[in-house]
């Protein structure tokens, strides 16, 4: 359980975050959206512990969080960032054993043996193939499922994901997420996510908290918060709403301003209804 | 034979600080000169020679007590140029260091240029000399070395994490500032207690690393350690050169160590082009 309570931040007296308050169940996934500046990624980091509120109160599991130290929070939380990984000189299998840092004591010993627990990563996403080369020979999406592969080797109960799939191709980007779905639901984690992709927040997520200058505009599940007037207010382009024929998630089209006069969405995709709103 | 040891522990504790600095900083350029250790020393020691103080305070202790208290008084001033808002950022501890030693290098130059008799001195001592050192300088270094060495040892696996950025060791548990804070310190003060004894010795402290991270990779788990022993063994080679390749004369160590040193890296960098652009990012 996450509990974030009236939160804000300034930087250099310019308020990015104002009053954010919202809590995360066990199990759920939790996606924040929201236009460029509006304050995301700042949640993350306070969520996350590498910063700290000026006001209000962040609590994991009932404790606040600068309860844990910076070990017990990296035992318990694990967070996957959108640049990845550097191309480094590291081996895969080495970058997915780093996840096992805040377990282990100050000569890198473990008590419990990891090493089961490492090949059954690099089988489940398919890189055991590549367990001896290096970071520096592999492409963008290889790197990024080697980052997952070290956030899972920590095996947290809160997993927070900042934009995880923005430098992937669509097939990454789906696969990505389907592997953390897997995993989720697998292991009850809980997961807040910081999402671009409006479409993706849709079908991953089961709540919402959309954000806008630094303020929440509105919380809930999709259907209440991807709805094209709230859309347009946010970033100032109006979608059209439609509603995914498998999922039924709402999912947005996005029209040149140019066209908006004659309204083709629907004609465009037969079949599918346009959203009321 | 105490120059023997003595140019062993110089070279390792030369070499670790490098492995350090690299390992804090990610940039392939940072040798354990990057915050201004030897600038700070050389201006101690430039001024002592100067004004012929060399033995007035403490006897054969003067330069190295005054050196090394320059080198630690630069190291602060530094720290305190790069700290914003409590925080190390890495572009700056490197600009502050570059700045530092642009001053205070054109101190030593000011010092050489006014004096005609003692330019000879300073310039022989900013190349690096193990000579005519006995025993008691190897016992004064070995505790600062060994210790040195075994906390950076102990941050090597932070370290590693480093190499992934300072956001993702933080994610990890490592408390970043800290570690930063720490293994920034103890480079310097291991590389200080070098300089004071040696004088400036170029070229080690920022070529062992990148050697052995072309042949053994890039975790610093291994890299400290073997920076120690290799460095150790390098001086002591290049030093038994510097005495006896054109024996009677001496030629300074620190010319030495860079006129071989450059070559064999150049070699070994196009040999392993590929993996030299991957661990120095």
């Amino acid at each position: 359980m996450i509990r974030v309570e009236n939160v804000s931040k300034c930087y250099d007296g310019e308020k990015v975050l104002d009053g954010v308050s919202f809590s995360v169940n066990s199990g759920e996934t939790f996606g924040i959206i929201g236009p460029n500046g509006s304050g995301k990624s700042t949640l993350l980091k306070l969520v996350s512990g590498v910063e700290r509120a000026d006001t209000g109160t962040i609590e994991l599991d009932g404790k606040p969080i600068s309860f844990y130290s910076a070990r017990q929070l990296a035992q318990r939380m694990a967070v996957l960032v959108q640049d990845g990984l550097p191309a480094v000189g590291f081996t895969v299998r080495e970058v997915i054993e780093m996840g096992r840092y805040p377990f282990q004591n100050w000569f890198g010993f473990e008590l419990d043996d990891h090493e089961a627990l490492i090949e059954g990563i690099m089988d489940r996403l398919d890189i055991r193939r590549l367990a001896s080369r290096t970071l520096d020979e592999l492409s963008g999406g290889e790197r990024q499922r080697v980052a997952l592969g070290k956030v899972m080797a920590q095996q947290p109960r809160w997993l927070l994901l900042d934009e995880p799939t923005t430098y992937l191709d669509i097939g990454y980007q789906i696969q990505m997420m389907d592997y953390i779905r897997e995993w989720q639901q697998e292991s009850g984690l809980t997961v807040v996510a910081v999402l671009h992709d409006l479409n993706i927040a849709s079908q991953y997520c089961d709540r919402l908290l959309a954000l806008s200058q630094g303020k929440m505009v509105r919380i809930g599940p999709p259907e209440t918060v991807i709805e094209s007037e709230l859309i347009e207010k946010m970033y100032a382009v109006r979608p059209l709403v439609l509603n995914h024929p498998v999922s039924s998630k709402p999912q947005i089209l996005l029209q040149s301003e140019h066209d908006t006069r004659h309204d083709t969405g629907p004609k465009a995709c037969p079949g599918l209804v346009e959203k009321e709103v | 034979m105490p120059r023997i040891v003595l140019s062993i522990l110089v070279g390792s504790a030369l070499s670790v600080a490098g492995a350090g600095f690299q390992g804090i900083l990610r940039n392939p350029l940072a040798d354990p000169y990057t915050l201004g250790v030897a600038s700070g020393a050389a201006v101690g020691a430039a001024f002592l020679l100067l004004f012929g103080l060399q033995y007035a305070l403490f006897g054969q202790w003067t330069i190295p007590v005054v050196a090394f208290t320059t080198a630690i008084l630069s190291l602060f001033a530094v720290i305190r140029l790069a700290r914003v808002q409590g925080k190390f950022q890495i572009q700056t501890v490197i600009l502050a260091g570059v700045v530092m030693q642009a001053f205070l290098g054109s101190i030593v130059s000011f010092m050489a240029a006014m004096s005609r008799d003692a330019v000879n001195e300073i310039v022989f001592w900013l190349m690096g000399s193990l000579a005519m050192k006995g025993w008691s300088y190897s016992a004064v270094m070995f505790p600062y070395v060994l210790a040195g060495t075994v906390i950076l040892i102990f941050y090597g696996r932070a370290l590693n994490l480093f190499a992934l950025g300072e956001r993702q060791a933080a994610h990890l548990g490592v408390r970043v500032e800290r570690t930063k804070y720490i293994v920034l310190s103890v480079a310097t003060l291991i590389t200080a207690a070098a300089v004071s004894v040696s004088g400036i010795i170029g070229f080690v402290g920022l070529i062992t690393p990148h050697l052995l991270r072309l042949i053994v990779g890039p975790d610093y788990r291994l890299l400290l350690p073997l920076s120690a022993l290799f460095g150790g063994l390098y001086v002591l080679w290049t030093d038994t050169l510097a005495r006896t390749a054109l024996s009677p004369t001496e030629i300074p160590l620190g010319v030495v160590t860079a006129f071989l040193g450059a070559p064999f890296f150049a070699y070994l960098l196009h040999k392993h082009k590929r993996t030299a652009t991957g661990s120095a990012s």
